[in-house]
């Protein structure tokens, strides 16, 4: 026992390792005759994963697969190098989940339902409250904790719902479309505080979406699944810094010979209107380039955007395409 | 995550040990049943026949008491087995009252609000939930049972002196089991019907269906068949055999049946179902509902 405890404690303890978050080993999961997850292979490794992915694509089986709910039909994966199969328990002693659905106990005050989650977790009784209030403070349910859950508003529960994925600390948090149903500043919020989270370096994010933006807004990784398996995988912030160079210019003057000008700088464009360019930098050429020769050629150069594939784009792509790999 | 800093921290303190996680589910859950006057007066009120035992054991052995009221109380309520076991026969049936009033919504509740993958994301275990949900029923109804039973044992040990102590071991040994295997089954089969039935009222309404319509039926099926063999399928039935057959007192029914060819009534012997018969049935509900409950108690019920 005291050995476990120890055991636990380390685990709770212990910095973010090298080991991947998220380490897919051709992970199967079939219900039935129905093959839902196929060969799910990569290695996840961001503050914040996004999971996207078409409605029935197995988003929600894979965080279900990962959390242990549903047994693996062939290959497995591993969660900060912990098996899934092998290391249930240790696994859940450092996630927390947030679940899509409504998920409460019921005639029970917040602060209550809170605290029942961080004991279940393995906190001492009073140290249990004392978070469960910190948690209810931090996502902004501090005035409300003494209100029975079902008098919450939709909001105000997925508000609830991340309170009791948060308070034990975990290392890993899987968050299932957490801003589904929410109006705007409440999605805002929620956004707010997953970035906050993520931001704090303490725990990673896993976040199953169909909302591109929500998932671009808080996310560097992502996966895009598509019929059970892996369509694309995307560094985002990779994917930023190489399209950096991505100009959409507004002009006013003299285009065309703008146009041959930066053709002669040896740089791609394209005209997209009239008073619109399309740049892609070359190695070598800065933006004081551009300013350089529309002086010469008395141009204005009204706005100037950098641009990259939106994750729309990337998406999109993604679903064109098929099947991709890590 | 300190209310004044407002950030994200991870809990870093000591944490509770593995064993003792299932006891969490029923102290939280007594914090809601207690909160109900109409059953903490239920609760005392099953204390009373208790209190009546205990006044009876006190009257057997106070010879003033007995002078003043001048009845032979030793002769009019000898204390033996069937003075426990009549007892413990009461204190079944408030028990099955009392798992109709508490057991019902436990795990329905969880399975209405879709709890079931919040408890289960967590290091705990569907055994423990399962177990810690039964806790909750086995616990109060102990306290009603075989814990009070046996302190009225001792109690009378400590009157009547060693002797009796060590000559009627096999009463306390009755005591405690039939009444844990009274409370099992109630325990099981109200956990069973909550995960099954996800409405309190239907489930309070099936467990007491469950009770009543198998007792029914086997006593149809008794006068028809001229047996006694119908009553393995009653839950109180089977109950009343182990704890006859525990304190020692199982005889075989005698039943007055007519004639038909002579037009007179006489008594014959209906052999009444061996009391292993009514472990062996306990045995197999409990495995049944075992079976109900691990397909029923999962986070998410896969459709295929």
């Amino acid at each position: 026992m005291v050995a476990a405890l120890k055991e636990d404690q380390q685990i709770v303890s212990q910095p973010l390792v090298q080991a991947p978050v998220i380490d897919l080993d051709g992970l199967s999961v079939r219900f039935g005759r129905r093959q839902i997850l196929q060969d799910l292979r990569g290695q996840l490794r961001g503050r914040a994963i996004g999971l996207l992915g078409p409605n029935g694509a197995g988003k929600t089986t894979l965080i279900h697969t990962l959390l242990g709910f549903h047994e693996p039909s062939t290959g497995t994966a591993r969660i900060f190098g912990m098996d899934i199969q092998n290391d249930t328990k240790p696994i859940r002693s450092i996630i927390g989940y947030m679940p899509e659905r409504d998920a409460f106990i019921a005639k029970m005050s917040c602060v209550h339902f809170v605290r029942l989650m961080a004991e279940l977790s393995g906190i001492p009784s009073e140290a249990a409250l004392e978070r469960a209030h910190e948690a209810l403070f931090y996502v902004g349910l501090g005035e409300a904790r003494y209100r029975k859950l079902d008098t919450y508003s939709l909001g105000m529960k997925q508000l609830a719902k991340l309170a009791q994925a948060i308070v034990h600390g975990p290392r890993l948090i899987f968050l299932d479309e957490p801003t589904n149903g929410l109006d705007p500043p409440a999605r805002i919020r929620m956004l707010r505080l997953i970035r906050e989270i993520r931001d704090s370096g303490q725990a990673n994010i896993v976040i199953s979406s169909h909302l591109l933006r929500d998932v671009e807004e808080c996310c560097e990784e992502i996966l895009i699944l598509r019929d059970g398996r892996v369509a694309t995988y995307c560094n985002l912030e990779e994917e930023r810094r190489s399209n950096r160079k991505f100009l959409v210019l507004e002009t006013r003057g003299d285009q065309p010979a703008f146009t041959k000008a930066i053709a002669e700088l040896g740089c791609e464009y394209a005209v997209t209107s009239d008073h619109r360019v399309k740049v892609v930098l070359q190695e070598g050429t800065e933006i004081r380039d551009l300013y350089r020769i529309a002086g010469e050629h008395e141009v204005q150069i009204r706005r100037l955007n950098f641009k990259r594939d939106s994750l729309e784009d990337i998406f999109l792509k993604a679903m064109e395409n098929g099947h991709g790999s890590l | 995550m300190a209310v004044y800093e407002h950030t994200y921290r991870r809990y870093a303190g000591p944490l509770t040990p593995d064993w003792s996680r299932f006891l969490i589910i029923p102290r939280h859950a007594y914090r809601d049943i207690f909160k109900s006057k109409l059953f903490i007066a239920f609760f005392v009120a099953c204390f009373i026949p208790l209190l009546i035992e205990a006044i009876a054991i006190y009257l057997h052995h106070n010879v003033n008491a007995l002078a003043v009221m001048k009845v032979d109380v030793k002769q009019l309520l000898p204390i033996d087995a069937s003075f426990f076991e009549w007892f413990i026969n009461f204190q079944a049936y408030l028990a099955f009252l009392m798992t109709m009033l508490v057991g019902p919504p436990l795990v329905a509740r969880d399975l209405r609000n879709n709890a079931l993958p919040l408890y289960l994301c967590r290091p705990f275990s569907r055994s423990e939930y399962v177990f810690g949900k039964m806790s909750v029923v086995l616990m109060l109804l102990s306290a009603i049972t075989w814990i009070p039973q046996l302190v009225l044992f001792l109690f009378q040990s400590y009157l009547e002196g060693f002797s009796w102590f060590t000559s009627n071991l096999s009463l306390a040994n009755a005591i405690l089991l039939s009444s844990l295997a009274w409370i099992l089954l109630l325990t099981l089969l109200s956990q069973t019907i909550s995960a099954l039935v996800k409405w309190r009222v239907a489930a309070s309404a099936a467990l007491l269906g469950l009770y009543l319509i198998p007792s029914v039926f086997g006593e149809v099926i008794n006068q028809i068949f001229v047996t006694r063999w119908g009553s393995i399928i009653s839950i109180d039935a089977l109950r009343r055999s182990i704890t006859s057959g525990l304190f020692g007192t199982f005889v075989e029914s005698i039943r007055h049946v007519t004639d038909w060819d002579t037009g007179g009534v006489r008594d014959i012997v209906l052999l009444a179902p061996p009391v292993w018969v009514s472990w062996f049935m306990l045995f197999l509900i409990c495995a049944a509902c075992l079976g109900i409950l691990s397909k029923r108690v999962k986070a998410y019920e896969v459709v295929t």
